[in-house]
């Protein structure tokens, strides 16, 4: 479903990400690994449509569409979806009003009547449940004074109500303790469809004892420098990023010395 | 000398040839201030911009325009008034229609709605009511810098009273309308009292709206006494057109341990200015002072708002919030007077607003005064645009970016309307200011009332 060929994306004039490429197929779960300032949140939020990065090359392509000339809400619409590492506060705007609009939204492009208040009010309950989300946080504005971990437990529980069939989940378990990181991972893993896929961004190993991946990749200033089964992650956790590092730099050097 | 001599001589000669037939159909109680007022008017004259509180307004293009004026209600006016009838869903209310600034009703200038409430024609009060009236009228607007106070003195004749006794609670809010309506293009003036005794409540819910297209140029001023222990809340919706200016002078009075809340929401209006006077006049006393501001096109909106800590250990809290379009440019000042003595005084201030495009402009200047040292004061204020974080982290759930704009927006002024005490009037600007926003305000949607 999703086909990454060689991506490279620049802020500022800094190269960041240089030559990715990534096919996740339909059912499949995905993790990206890697240490801090490697690109993997610069590649979420490109893949969703945040407009911060300039795209120096490559292509993206989503169930056959060119997805870097798609609108985010369109993205969205066509069923991926982001969870942000750092959800927005948005003050005034209620949650129940900003999943009406986008579950209305969803419909409307799949050419379907807005949901009624009620059969609303009864998946906002079903999907409440399925993410353990106090129920009054819904009553709030968007993240307004969440706690960091009602925060990323909104971000599954809107992920619950879209139903996407491409989810990005960046760093879902950062600052979350042990059970909120259960709930989340319980949430991710129920609402896995055998038609639909997952892209688990991630520092640690210990969200992936949870949501159990088919491919590792690591991710490494701006390449993906390892691809393996899961079992990379337990060895990742077990010697660090250093090894990789050096084996990614070692590589550099001889492309360095022997340009092809 | 703040204008050129020729704009204010026009209204000084308008109180010259009109006096007589004001003060004949006026109580001599209220025509007993309109000499010293005329005269206050012609020292101080229109503000003009070197006035630093009118730095941002420019009145003059209004006040140079010919307007005519009248005096007295017309016979029509009577029948336009009573054919107008308002409603808003689940909202009960006690209605009174002012016209033009006159009180014309068929059904008697004063009514009696219970626990000896009394509300209607301010020119009717000053006439039957005099202890109530003499007490308040003419105590609280006050001015030694804005001539537009003394203009209303000296010409107004009538406007709405509102008198809640001791202990007494309307069993429903109070809305005024004030409709301006006239084939030529006018200027008119009128003049509230409100009078809310010790322990007593009410909430006053005061609607600006244009019926013809005219131009129009309003100078009103209410005068609001809150009595020891009392509770006040005074809502103010400006939806008027863009040939209209309404110049706004509130002044409430707190005495000790009593609470108000004033609340001026715009939503159109070519030019308006609301200047709000708390004096906080006795210990304990709390005041909530806010305005949302909505403009586009040309149209200007300028808060003055001016809280005097007379006492020790009262409250004040500002919020103004505004979103601005196109062309529109907006003012806000807001003063904090704490008065020497005025130990314990807690006064904050927050005024912020949104640029849509590069061509609007806010100008927005705090001004402290503080002579007491047990204070805590805070301002602040941002102008700036719609959050980019938001709007992606909106859109990446599938929201059109034009509806996410509208929902930060719309999120934005909630803030000014959670402010309203009543549920009710909360719901009904929800779906007026997202109908402003949405740019679905047809005149008559307008404001609280359904015109009928």
């Amino acid at each position: 479903m999703l086909v990454i060929d060689n991506l490279k994306a620049s802020i500022n004039g800094k190269q960041i990400l240089k030559g990715i490429s990534l096919h996740v197929k339909e059912g499949e779960v995905h993790a990206i690994m890697g240490p801090n300032g490697s690109g993997k949140s610069t590649l979420a939020a490109i893949l969703a449509g945040r407009e911060f990065a300039a795209i120096d090359g490559g292509s993206v392509s989503y169930f056959g569409r060119n997805l870097l000339d798609m609108a985010p809400e369109e993205r969205s619409r066509d069923g991926l979806f982001l969870g942000f590492q750092y959800p927005i506060e948005i003050p005034g705007v209620s949650m129940v009003n900003f999943m009406k609009t986008a579950i209305n939204e969803h419909r409307k492009y799949r050419g379907l009547e807005p949901l009624s208040a009620s059969d609303f009010l009864k998946l906002m309950r079903e999907k409440k449940e399925l993410v353990e989300i106090d129920s009054t946080l819904t009553n709030r504005s968007v993240n307004e004074g969440f706690s960091g971990g009602e925060k990323k437990k909104n971000e599954i529980f809107q992920m619950a109500m879209l139903e996407p069939r491409l989810a990005i989940l960046d760093e879902t378990d950062s600052g979350l303790d042990i059970d909120a990181l259960r709930i989340v991972a319980n949430g991710v893993n129920k609402l896995k469809r055998k038609d639909s896929s997952v892209i688990v961004i991630t520092h640690y190993q210990r969200l992936l004892d949870f949501i159990v991946p088919d491919v590792v990749h690591v991710l490494y200033d701006g390449r993906i420098v390892k691809t393996a089964g899961k079992e990379l992650a337990l060895e990742l956790e077990e010697k660090g990023y250093d090894w990789i590092k050096k084996e990614a730099e070692k590589t550099e050097e001889s492309w360095r010395v022997n340009p092809q | 000398m703040e204008s050129k001599p020729a704009v204010k001589d026009r209204y000084t000669d308008l109180y010259l040839n009109n006096i007589a037939s004001i003060e004949k159909g006026s109580s001599p109680f209220m025509n007993s201030f309109r000499k010293e007022a005329v005269e206050r008017f012609a020292d101080m004259g229109i503000p003009g911009r070197t006035n630093e509180a009118y730095r941002y307004t420019n009145l003059d293009i209004w006040f140079r325009h010919e307007f005519n004026s009248y005096f007295m209600p017309g016979p029509g006016d009577f029948e336009r008034a009573a054919k107008f009838s308002c409603e808003v869903e689940d909202l009960d209310v006690h209605n009174l229609v002012l016209l033009n600034g006159f009180y014309p009703s068929n059904n008697g200038k004063l009514r009696q709605p219970g626990s000896g409430i009394t509300i209607g024609s301010l020119n009717e009060a000053a006439r039957i009511m005099g202890s109530v009236t003499e007490n308040h009228y003419g105590r609280y607007a006050a001015s030694d810098t804005d001539g537009l106070i003394h203009l209303n003195t000296a010409m107004a004749s009538d406007g709405v009273f509102i008198h809640v006794p001791r202990g007494m609670v309307p069993d429903k809010p109070i809305q005024i309308v004030n409709l301006v309506y006239s084939k030529e293009d006018i200027f008119n003036q009128h003049r509230n009292l409100i009078v809310v005794e010790d322990n007593a409540e009410a909430t006053i819910i005061i609607c600006d709206h244009t019926l013809s297209p005219s131009r129009f140029l309003t100078n009103a001023v209410t005068e609001v006494y809150v009595g020891r222990n009392a509770r006040f809340s005074i809502i103010r919706v400006q939806n008027e057109h863009n040939n209209a200016a309404k110049l706004t002078h509130t002044f409430i009075h707190q005495e000790r341990d009593s609470q108000a809340t004033s609340i001026n929401i715009t939503l159109h209006g070519g030019l308006v200015r609301n200047s709000t006077y708390h004096y906080l006049g006795g210990e304990g006393a709390s005041t909530n002072s806010a305005g949302l501001y909505l403009t586009d096109k040309t149209q200007h909106v300028d808060n003055y708002v001016n809280v005097d800590h007379a006492y020790p250990n009262c409250t004040s809290n500002q919020l103004f919030k505004g979103v601005l379009d196109d062309v529109a440019t907006g003012a806000f000042n807001g003063r904090i007077l704490v008065r020497k003595g005025a130990q314990g005084t807690r006064a904050y201030q927050s005024n912020n607003s949104i640029l849509l495009t590069d061509d609007a402009r806010m100008d927005t200047k705090p001004q402290l005064e503080i002579f007491a040292d047990d204070v805590k004061c805070s301002h602040g204020a941002t102008v700036g645009q719609l959050d980019e974080n938001a709007l992606f982290y909106l859109t990446s759930r599938g929201i059109a970016r034009r509806e996410a704009r509208l929902m930060l927006m719309f999120g934005f002024a909630h803030e000014v309307i959670q402010e309203i005490p009543v549920e009710a009037l909360r719901e009904r600007m929800d779906t007026l200011v997202m109908q402003r926003l949405r740019g679905e305000l047809s005149r008559c949607a307008s404001c609280m009332v359904k015109c009928g």
